[in-house]
């Protein structure tokens, strides 16, 4: 559909804003441009739509030089939405979107033919601006005047849509509703959209395939898996960020880490100093929130929390909704439940093991309550066993796993020591539960060698904090 | 908040807003024309008119006096302050859509300018030329103005190879005030031709006769026709370039057509009738309130309004204090200058609504 080849151009023959471009646009994809500022993304978009005169290189559109085109024809098959209007004068909004059909028009006297009219009320329609028909333009908020430049550049009946970063005057639902129409326009009616995005993840969530420029030349052209990753991007923008698939689909999120976090990081480590130990809970509670992943009643969600509590629960205890509960009782004792991991036990909580680890500059605080507990099951006697791992340092989200499978085998292996029996598959409100929790400050444990130290701890840690806490509960083999 | 009421009629009906201007047109003609230190009755001016103009064979014999103050002086003087205003008008509101400016007018570009400096040399020389005679000055004026234009329009383009308006405006600025310094300049030197000079710089449509609507009146019909074939584009422009040249607008091509089509109607109206202000400025935006922006309408609404409007202008100016007349530069711009404030005030408040 659009091929450009070598492409140099853009001020001045010595100093030229693009260097070399190669890259080619199929019919029916939505191809994404991205670029810090000053890569060269504007110039681009402005040569390709025809605006800007380039050196050298070649830029073909269905096979024909673009110099080849005259201004009508080729406003017939590629239509640009600009970041921004101004008129000088209020048009109204048909009046403006009639404005469209204008490289249609045939003659000196260019009537308006019925088609002309049907065009035009087919895109009022499609982009929802009907009702504002007969209302000027400037009088429309910043989002409907975008839909209406939109209407506008619809009209054209393109074959190529070029958008300058076309969200950035819309409202959340307005971007996806935007994006929504021309992934489906893409789809359905084989047009082919050229976007300049400054949302990576937008970029990430709807193109095809991504075009990065620095300075003026191709970073790299390819799917959006291949080109937003944290390295490339970070070098790029030259910014701290961090990279996440998005929940529900395989698309790369960025994330930008904000300087006054990154800098405030004095070094926390967490220990016995921040437990707290009463007859009716055990409370970890600390300054910062912690990267949290966890079983129990609430703080479920993989999240980042600060308060870690683990109730007492009587027999009385009615565990019909215990979630519901939970927060309802984590509210009235003072505790905010956004922020709060919370668990029950029916054990008793002051016979709870808290130990602290540390080896190569890595610190685990391991938290373990244990024991037969207040239930009273009358086939077989299990204990219950709510186990905390706190890690001091930066962790990567397979080691996080990895502290999981550790600790549970850790646990299991206690349990057997003792001649015990695991009670996972129990009702919900006192089957054993874990968490793990890092601050992701410190030492980085990625992989390899920092891992396998940690491993070790937690491993070492959690086994004996387990036979500890069963001692201390009373608990007597079989 | 009835005004607003009648735009908003107006605009929805745009076979009124032409049946209303043309009333207007004709009746400024009517009353121009029968109005004077002479008055010609209606039926008689109609009479004259048909016999003259049209060579009906009417029974009764119209009377000889004022047969001959109409011909020879009223109604040559009506149609060239009409020609004038409406050539006024139409470039006024061309160049306001070009320029992307409101307050643009035909003079932005330094036309009137070079136009004055032609007529004020002549003047200050007491130039005749040969053959020509006393058509000197109107000729030298359009010739001078066509050279300033073109010389705006080169030295844009030195400057900026794309012509952006704002170069233009820019350039147009700079050649009016070295223009307007020698204006200055011939205008302290002179003598005895004081009066004539600033009383041609003023403005003026009296005693000019049928030979000066035959130089103007090539220029307006050219000029005109090719503004309102550009009407569309205009409509494009008013987005901005880079819009316009996206929908589909050859810019470049047609932003030269305007300017110089402008720049003929501009230069033709300076020359015959000298620098009037207020009438390219003015008219558009009151049309623009009455129809809308849209050019196609713009364009020939503003001409017929313009043109009645400023054979009222030369009726007052002539008729005011009477038997002597005032420039009529002087006032279009008593008239010109409330009536733009006003405009100006109520699209303020219809702004901040």
């Amino acid at each position: 559909m659009l091929t450009v080849t070598e492409l140099i151009g853009g001020y001045t023959r010595e100093m030229p804003v693009l260097k070399n471009l190669t890259f080619e646009v199929a019919r029916g994809e939505l191809f994404g441009i991205l670029g810090p500022n000053g890569s060269g993304k504007t110039t681009l978009l402005q040569m390709m739509s025809g605006i800007l005169p380039y050196h050298s290189g070649e830029i073909m559109l269905k096979g024909k030089r673009l110099q080849d085109y005259r201004t009508k024809e080729l406003a017939r098959v590629i239509a640009v939405l600009p970041q921004h209007s101004t008129q000088a004068f209020s048009y109204t909004v048909k009046e403006t979107v009639s404005l469209g059909r204008y490289a249609h028009q045939k003659g000196l006297l260019q009537s308006w033919s019925t088609e002309d009219e049907e065009v035009v009320q087919k895109v009022m329609k499609q982009t929802g601006v009907t009702q504002f028909q007969h209302i000027s333009f400037e009088q429309l908020s910043g989002g409907e005047k975008q839909r209406v430049l939109l209407a506008q550049s619809l009209a054209q009946e393109p074959e190529i849509l070029f958008l300058d970063e076309p969200t950035n005057h819309l409202d959340l639902s307005y971007q996806k509703e935007l994006l929504d129409l021309m992934k489906r326009w893409t789809k359905k009616k084989d047009l082919t959209v050229i976007s300049i995005f400054h949302d990576l993840n937008l970029a990430s969530l709807y193109c095809d395939r991504l075009l990065l420029l620095d300075k003026g030349k191709i970073q790299i052209n390819d799917k959006p898996n291949e080109v937003l990753k944290r390295e490339r991007i970070q070098a790029i923008y030259q910014t701290e960020i961090e990279n996440r698939p998005h929940p529900n689909l395989p698309k790369p999120q960025l994330f930008i880490v904000p300087a006054h976090l990154a800098e405030e990081q004095e070094a926390l480590v967490i220990n016995e100093q921040y437990l707290e130990v009463t007859d009716k809970w055990l409370v970890l509670k600390l300054p910062i929130p912690l990267k949290t992943l966890s079983s129990g009643v609430t703080g479920t969600e993989n999240g980042w929390y600060k308060t870690f509590v683990n109730c007492h629960a009587k027999l009385t205890y009615d565990c019909k909704n215990p979630r519901k509960e939970m927060i309802g009782y984590l509210s009235s004792e003072g505790f905010n439940p956004s922020e709060t991991v919370g668990m029950i036990t029916d054990v008793d909580v002051q016979t709870v093991t808290a130990c602290f680890y540390e080896e190569d500059n890595i610190s685990t605080f391991i938290v373990v309550t244990a024991g037969k507990g207040d239930v009273v099951d009358t086939s077989r006697v299990v204990p219950s066993i709510h186990t905390w791992v706190f890690v001091n340092g930066c962790l990567s989200e397979g080691v996080f796993i990895q502290g999981l499978i550790t600790a549970t085998e850790a646990k299991v292996k206690a349990l057997h020591d003792c001649g015990a029996e695991t009670n996972t598959p129990s009702t919900e409100a006192s089957k054993d539960s874990i968490l793990i929790a890092a601050s992701q400050r410190g030492t980085n444990i990625r992989h390899g060698e920092s891992m396998a130290s940690l491993d070790k701890l937690v491993g070492t840690g959690v086994y004996e904090c387990t036979l500890l806490a069963m001692k201390n509960s009373g608990w007597k083999d079989g | 908040m009835g005004d607003s009421k009648i735009d908003k009629i107006l605009q929805n009906n745009r076979q009124l807003a032409y049946i209303l201007a043309i009333a207007f047109l004709a009746v400024s003609m009517i009353v121009g024309i029968s109005v004077g230190s002479v008055s010609v009755p209606v039926s008689e001016l109609f009479r004259i008119i048909g016999k003259e103009a049209f060579h009906l064979p009417l029974s009764t014999e119209a009377n000889v006096m004022f047969t001959n103050i109409v011909m020879k002086i009223r109604l040559p003087r009506v149609v060239l302050a009409g020609l004038v205003g409406a050539s006024l008008a139409i470039s006024g509101a061309a160049f306001q859509g070009l320029l992307r400016n409101p307050l643009a007018d035909p003079y932005t570009l330094g036309v009137s300018s070079g136009a004055s400096v032609g007529a004020v040399v002549t003047l200050f020389f007491g130039l005749s030329l040969p053959v020509i005679g006393l058509f000197t000055l109107p000729l030298l004026s359009v010739l001078f103005s066509f050279l300033t234009i073109f010389s705006v329009l080169l030295f844009a383009q030195k400057l900026d190879r794309s012509m952006k308006v704002e170069t233009i405006i820019l350039t147009g600025i700079i050649f009016s005030s070295f223009l307007g310094a020698f204006i200055s300049l011939m205008i302290a030197m002179t003598g005895e031709e004081l009066r004539q000079i600033i009383g041609w710089l003023l403005g003026s449509v009296s005693m000019r006769g049928w030979s000066y609507v035959g130089i103007i009146l090539p220029f307006f019909i050219v000029g005109a026709v090719i503004l309102m074939l550009n009407a569309r584009e205009l409509n494009a422009l008013s987005f901005g370039e880079d819009r316009a040249q996206h929908l589909g607008v050859n810019v470049k091509q047609r932003k030269l057509l305007v300017l110089i089509a402008g720049s003929l109607l501009t230069g033709a109206a300076v020359a015959v009738s000298g620098t009037i202000g207020f009438v390219g400025l003015v008219i558009p935006h009151f049309t623009r309130r009455l129809v809308g922006p849209d050019h196609k309408h713009l364009l020939p609404l503003s001409m017929i309004i313009g043109g009645g409007f400023l054979i009222l202008a030369d009726l007052i100016s002539r008729i005011i204090i009477s038997p002597a007349e005032l420039p009529i530069g002087v006032i279009t711009a008593l008239i010109g200058a409330p009536v733009f404030a006003t405009i100006l005030l109520k699209r303020r408040r219809i702004e901040r609504r």
